[in-house]
């Protein structure tokens, strides 16, 4: 055997939660390693604290562990398992940060790193090394000055001049990094970084802005074969995020002279690093003198390599895992072709458009402008035969509400200052007549892209100059089709409907065709290639004759629909799979799972829209389709394809609609007798304003169809409710307001049940941490219930059941409710979705039972008495969920939790106790919770009289307290030292933080107003990095955590042992 | 104005597309290359001479044509075959549009061509004669053109293409070389004056006799177009020269060695076009990307019974990529390693010729 044969038993480290900068890529890619090295027979040990992930499946590797991702953890894994490997190249900076940890702890005696040394990790990473290293390489980089001080910061901007771009060292993703034009906004950016920083380090980089942006994925193995899986453009110029730029692939203005320029580059790199697997390179070029400078080098599979191994069909993940087990590249298969080797570059004959997700809907106070720093959450793939088609299908992936470019209102600063809409606003400016050239000039965009937009306004003016006699032109309308026009935008061109369009083009006999991607170009025969459509020639396609069902992705991952979706969907396909039914998956998301070549039997790469969809399953003809798994994007395509005539499998659409409908749910509920809060349906702000006061405020108040708690609000009084409304209206014209009675002060469950028809399976109750009026998603919560009454329990069990079998549900359903507590408990409804959950992953793990897979089998026909189920109420451990945010990233907003989902993703920490649980899941999202020091508490007058006892624990638990006055008044016979208020002059709280005086702080929201001085406090929390809880449920929680922490050292246990 | 341009093949097909560049008819065999940059580099390579090319990355012309790129004095290819061509490049060297050039050089292009289907039909059925038309023309017409073109492998095409007289590109020094034009590109030359050896190019006939009367320490057999059994001559040449001095080979070069020696060469159904083609060196077991261009290889079963033997190979097909003779410093290999378009990696191939040169010398 080629490989190293004294490796046999590997650690993988994954990523953690999700978070921005930081996604799905890396369950691809933990997942892809997981897979390749058990390939080679080699024992697997995976640690992740990302419940949401295929990684942490139980059979996904030998062991799995959901534990904390710090060095500290990860050492007694490697303790207790004995490995004798360690690769950190799949788990994101995460795992390059824990090994390099890990190395300094000396935990790694006897330990092979793989993959990249811990030395050229830290080559790469400390910038003052990296500069070193490239010097003696004769490599380029922008000159760069690592400083820690201000008046260090100053002395380098001296040296380098302006702009510069200023970012900290060791974080994630860029995160607290700026630019500067003048000194000023120097030292804002500086200080800020200084603090951001793990090292409390700043880096000072020349600025080269304006530059284009490329990116080269290379390949070496130990014989130093060295291979470009592709390359990238980014469309955006140097100045904004890789991440939250627009990229392309391959790169299409760069001549064969500059590619290879940077190809001779890349390759020299990561030789001289001596990386064994694969690595990502940005270069800078500048777009007159072809000059470049190497930006970055990621030794390390990262987001661009998730993209490139789905541009190109060319598995990066799996093929580095194998090459670090010293394999080479000629000795691993080209998975695609099944028989040429590895060792070649990909050729592709499409294109490749990625654009970024991101979450402003979800902070109205962020400004969207992108910057070095990344905000987005997710992206979308899309391929096509030109640019504007594959533009085209981008933004209808999206799934933003879009069919296409849309004239959106725009000035010259924000063509010059991009943000999210930018995109559209050039759009707008080329429709608008303004010339190409200046354009460039403004955005710095190639006139090469903004020339391929042009063609589009340019196609659209023709299509409206020819009218509707363009649909019985079918060598004229193939031309739009190719062009990437969508039938829907076709119609609004026309002014006509969607259908009329689409059935004009039946008539002409005009589908898509669907080719391959097959990493070669069509040079050799594809075994297992995967698909996009486009309108090149007459479709030739022949269905197979196999049982086959279709499933419907869940898009770009965003706040409120996140990998868990991705999840379902992975596990539907493997469970058809088991059944040996043939798959056929369509998502446009390139950093999932699910658009792994291997996971179903033919895999679309397509937006999720109606006429997309259709297409696909016109042509394959499967039984039937899975909708449930996909999130609500799924589900919203749910009506058009039964309208279509196609089969969705499980839940029938009517129950679907019926539980969107208000007034059919309604009726459901009281014939069930099921009680909900009181509420009323609005179409104006005085209909409104008459069901609040009917229910009396505060109500809760949301468009009726909702994704993620999107404009969903609590407002106490007619102001406020006037302000939500002329908000919310815009955001839905065509549902109407729901005006629910908020039920405050009420504990919220989560359950998860399985429904056949007949039976029903409730998975697991969750008991949330927090309060009722929080979005689900960014709750804390815990299985099985911690406080709630045996009666309550059989109770909610009973109407889940009802509620079940009432809707006809085949297949999983989610249903929340909420106890109010006062006077006596009583058990309300909140809603109900018959469709996976977010929480799905979190429960299947938490449990030891895949419910999505069944929930798959089930619909084929299963009954759950075919399967072994555990009752969630028997586990004798405690799992609990902890929901991760993104406030770091988003400059500006405020970090108090409410009806709208704010959070990214989730962690899940699992032991014998609740206390222990909640401790590692916090540790999992970051919040690293003291057992000494200084706790600040400042509540509202509301929480006043709940604090006492929160504080009498804290210091029987030997914390000092500080608070404001008012926090402090409200306790008695507990000492407890006053500090000033921000508002009231120093020294105050702000400079307690600041000098590292806080341990933890309490801090729950006072009202809705966010500059105040809770907004502050609150801010420089995420800003520093300190603990801190806006909730009164969260603070005892935490309290329990610690002392259960203090009690004896953390421990660890794999999902193996726990399912024994 | 946008014309309707077609392109005939031979197996019946005809296909419409929009038509750029010259207003004309050509005639040639239809290849396809994966390379995803470097037109201007294949257009221009002689080595195209007698084909139609097809590039298989749907956009092409994107950042125009710089005359820096060409590997020759114009464009050797019969005619261009793309899914969509570039009006408005966008590059600092640009001079001028893929489409200009075409025109420029009398070539004619056709775009809008389902690319990829056609490159799956030369795949199952070889590369076939075919005709790119640019005018107003009948189907009659353009098949009664397609059955009088001559095949690819019935055509004396290196003579087209080789300089009429010899060419002093670097005056003499230390070492000197001989380039046995066959078609050579640009960049082989330039690598050869990298080495700081004088460089002279000849024609494909030149005669042993001819060279040793020049003086030089080594001869390079370029690449170049069409079929090496059409070119017996060089044979000849290489045998004599082959006893005094070492000699090297690029591409068609290669093959017309191995004939010397008595190795066998077919026609591939397709060959190899493009810049990804992995070649293994048996020596140290690295791989390499390289650049190629050819419709012909070495029988390798033909291999056994010679002087020759085989130190590289293709992984894609087990292809013969390089060979040595046993006893004689005479090397070759199947690829570009001058690149244009394509990878550096291979640069390698010219130190060590000159090193070869050098040592043959000094022995």
């Amino acid at each position: 055997m080629p490989k190293d044969e004294s490796i046999k038993k590997v650690l993988i480290i994954g990523s953690g939660p999700i978070q921005i900068g930081q996604a799905a890529e890396f369950d691809y890619s933990g997942s892809q390693a997981c897979k390749s090295l058990r390939e080679e027979n080699i024992e697997t040990v995976l640690v992740n604290s990302n419940p949401a992930t295929i990684q942490t499946d139980i059979d996904s590797a030998d062991k799995v562990y959901v534990e904390p991702l710090t060095a500290e953890v990860v050492a007694k894994i490697i303790e207790k398992e004995q490995v004798d490997a360690l690769l950190p190249t799949m788990g994101g900076q995460t795992g390059l940060n824990i090994a390099v940890d890990l190395d300094q702890m000396g935990a790694l005696d006897g330990v092979k790193v793989i993959g990249s040394p811990v030395k050229t990790i830290k080559d790469v990473e400390d910038r003052d090394l990296f500069a070193e290293f490239m010097d003696r390489l004769d490599e380029p980089i922008p000159k760069c000055h690592a400083v820690n001080s201000l008046e260090e910061a100053f002395e380098a901007v001296e040296d380098i001049g302006f702009p510069v771009i200023v970012r900290p060292g060791f974080t994630l993703g860029g995160t607290g990094g700026g630019v500067a034009n003048n000194k000023k906004e120097f030292e804002e950016i500086v200080i800020h970084g200084l603090d951001m920083s793990f090292n409390n380090q700043v880096l000072i980089d020349e600025s080269v802005l304006g530059w284009q942006e490329i990116e080269y994925e290379v390949m070496r193995d130990k014989n130093d074969s060295c291979i470009i899986v592709c390359n990238m453009e980014n469309v955006d110029a140097m100045g904004i995020h890789t991440g939250e730029s627009i990229v392309v692939a391959p790169t299409q203005t760069l001549s064969d002279e500059d590619n290879q320029k940077l190809r001779n580059a890349s390759i020299k790199i990561i030789r001289a690093l001596g990386i064994q697997g694969g690595c990502n390179i940005q270069f800078a070029l500048h777009p007159e003198t072809r000059e470049y400078k190497v930006i970055e080098v990621n030794p390390r599979v990262s987001r661009s390599s998730a993209l490139a191994s789905k541009a190109t069909g060319y598995s990066i993940a799996k093929v580095s895992s194998k090459i670090a087990l010293g394999m080479t590249l000629d000795e691993i298969k080209n998975d695609i072709t099944k028989e040429t080797p590895a060792s070649f570059e990909p050729a592709v004959d499409y294109v490749i458009a990625k654009v970024p997700r991101w979450p402003f809907d979800k902070f109205k106070t962020s400004s969207g402008e992108l910057g070095v720093q990344m905000q987005s959450t997710g992206e979308v793939m899309s391929i096509g035969r030109t640019i504007e088609e594959a533009l085209q299908k981008a933004i209808r992936s999206l799934d933003i509400d879009q069919e296409a470019f849309e004239y959106t209102e725009y000035t010259d600063y924000d063509l010059e200052h991009a943000t999210d809409l930018r995109m559209f606003q050039i759009y707008s400016a080329i429709k608008d007549g303004r010339d190409i050239q200046e354009l460039a000039d403004i955005t710095k965009i190639s006139p090469f892209f903004l020339n391929k937009i042009k063609n589009i306004v340019i196609c659209e003016e023709n299509i409206q100059k020819q009218g509707k006699d363009v649909l019985n032109d079918a060598k004229a309308f193939r031309k739009i089709k190719q062009y990437g026009f969508s039938d829907k935008r076709i119609a609004e061109l026309l002014g006509l409907s969607e259908d009329e369009v689409a059935q004009a083009r039946h008539e002409i006999g005009l589908a898509p065709e669907y080719k391959m991607v097959d990493t070669c170009a069509a040079e050799f025969e594809a075994k297992t290639p995967y698909y996009y459509g486009t309108y090149d020639s007459p479709s030739k396609f022949k269905p197979t004759d196999n049982k086959k069902i279709a499933v419907l992705g869940a898009g770009p991952i965003r706040i409120g629909q996140g990998i868990e979706f991705d999840y379902c969907c992975v596990h539907a396909a493997l469970a058809l799979k088991d059944e040996n039914v043939e798959t056929i998956l369509i998502n446009n998301n390139p950093e999932t799972v699910s658009t792994d070549y291997d996971i179903s039997d033919r895999l679309y790469f397509e937006p999720l829209t109606k006429e997309d969809v259709i297409a696909v399953l016109e042509q394959e003809k499967p039984e039937g389709v899975i909708v449930q798994f996909g999130g609500q994007t799924s589900i919203n395509l749910a009506e058009s394809l039964d309208d279509a005539g196609i089969k969705i499998l499980g839940t029938p659409f009517e129950s679907i609609d019926m539980v969107e409908d208000r007034e059919q749910f309604t009726e459901v509920l009281n014939e069930l007798g099921i009680p909900q809060a009181d509420y009323g349906i609005a179409n104006s702000l005085d209909e409104a304003r008459d069901a609040a006061h009917n229910i009396g405020f505060p109500v809760l108040v949301r468009p009726s169809y909702v994704l993620g708690g999107r404009a969903m609000e609590i407002v106490y009084d007619d102001n406020e409710l006037e302000e939500y409304m002329k908000e919310a209206v815009k955001v839905s014209k065509e549902h109407p307001i729901l005006v629910d009675k908020f039920l405050e002060d009420s504990i919220e469950l989560d359950v998860d049940a399985l429904c056949d028809g007949e039976d029903v399976y409730v998975c697991g109750i969750m008991e949330h941490i927090e309060e009722a009026g929080i979005h689900s998603g960014d709750s804390a919560c815990v299985i099985p219930p911690q406080s709630v009454s045996k009666d309550i329990i059989d109770q909610v069990e009973e109407y889940t059941r009802k509620l079940a079998l009432k809707l006809g549900v085949i297949g999983l359903i989610n249903i929340q409710y909420a106890i109010k507590v006062d006077p006596e408990p009583k058990l309300y409804i909140i809603e109900a979705n018959p469709r996976a959950s977010r929480t799905v992953p979190f429960v299947s793990k938490a449990i030891g039972v895949p419910i999505a897979k069944i929930a798959s089998k089930i619909m084929l026909g299963a009954k759950l008495s075919d399967f072994d189920l555990v009752n969630y109420a028997d586990i004798d451990h405690v799992a609990v969920k902890e929901s991760v945010f993104p406030f770091l990233k988003i400059p500006d907003v405020d970090s108090v939790l409410g009806p709208e989902m704010k959070s990214t993703g989730e962690t899940m920490g699992i032991d014998k106790n609740f206390g222990l649980a909640y401790y590692k899941s916090q540790l999992s999202a970051g919040n690293n919770l003291p057992t000494e020091g200084k706790i600040f508490i400042s509540v509202r007058d509301l929480d006043k009289p709940k604090i006492a006892s929160i504080a009498k624990k804290a210091k029987e638990l030997g914390f000092d307290l500080i608070a404001t006055k008012g926090t402090a008044d409200a306790v008695d016979d507990v000492d407890i030292d006053i500090i000033r208020k921000v508002s009231q002059g120093s020294p105050n709280i702000r400079d307690a933080m600041l000098n590292g005086e806080v341990a933890f702080l309490i801090n729950t929201p006072s009202g809705k107003q966010s500059a105040d001085d809770g907004y502050i406090i609150r801010r420089l929390a995420i800003e520093l990095g300190i603990p801190y809880v806006t909730t009164i449920a969260a603070a005892n929680a935490v309290l329990k955590a610690i002392e259960e922490a203090a009690n004896g050292e953390l421990t660890v246990k794999s999902l193996n042992e726990y399912a024994e | 104005m946008v014309r309707t341009a077609k392109l005939a093949l031979e197996d019946g097909t005809i296909l419409e597309g929009e038509g750029f560049g010259a207003e004309t008819v050509k005639a040639g065999e239809i290849v396809f290359s994966t390379a995803m940059t470097g037109y201007v580099a294949s257009l221009t390579d002689p080595s195209f001479k007698g084909q139609i090319l097809m590039s298989t990355y749907p956009l092409e012309g994107n950042y125009g044509v710089s005359s820096e790129w060409y590997q020759s004095d114009d464009i050797k290819a019969e005619a261009y075959v793309v899914r969509q061509v570039c009006y408005e490049p966008c590059h600092p060297k640009s001079e001028k549009s893929l489409p200009e050039f075409l025109e420029e050089n009398g070539v004619p292009g056709i775009s809008g061509i389902d690319t990829r289907s056609l490159t799956l039909k030369i795949r199952e059925l070889g590369s076939m004669k075919a005709v790119v038309a640019n005018t107003d023309i009948s189907d009659e017409e353009l098949f009664k053109i397609l059955e009088q073109q001559p095949r690819l492998e019935d055509m004396n095409l290196v003579e087209k293409v080789t300089v009429k007289e010899p060419k002093v590109i670097q005056e003499r020094k230390e070492y000197n070389v001989a380039v046995l034009d066959c078609g050579v590109k640009k960049n082989i030359i330039d690598h050869l004056v990298a080495q700081d050896v004088g460089v002279t190019l000849v024609p494909a006939t030149t005669t042993a006799q001819e060279i040793f009367d020049m003086d030089v320490d080594g001869i390079l057999v370029s690449s170049g177009p069409g079929n090496p059994e059409n070119v017996d001559t060089i044979q000849d040449t290489i045998r004599e020269v082959g006893q005094k001095m070492p000699i090297a080979g690029i591409c068609l070069g290669q093959q017309i060695i191995a004939l010397t020696y008595g190795a066998k060469i077919y026609k591939m159904k397709f060959g190899h076009r493009g810049s990804n083609q992995p070649v293994k060196h048996l020596d140290t077991g690295r791989v390499y990307m390289t650049s190629q261009n050819h419709s012909f290889s070495i029988d390798p079963d033909s291999i056994e019974s010679t002087d020759l033997e085989i130190t590289q190979i293709n992984l894609n097909d087990g292809t013969p990529e390089a060979i040595a003779h046993k006893t004689l410093p005479i090397r070759c290999i199947q690829y570009h390693p001058e690149a244009g378009p394509g990878p550096h990696d291979s640069k390698v191939f010219f130190d060590n010729f000159v090193n070869a040169i050098k040592e043959y010398k000094e022995k």
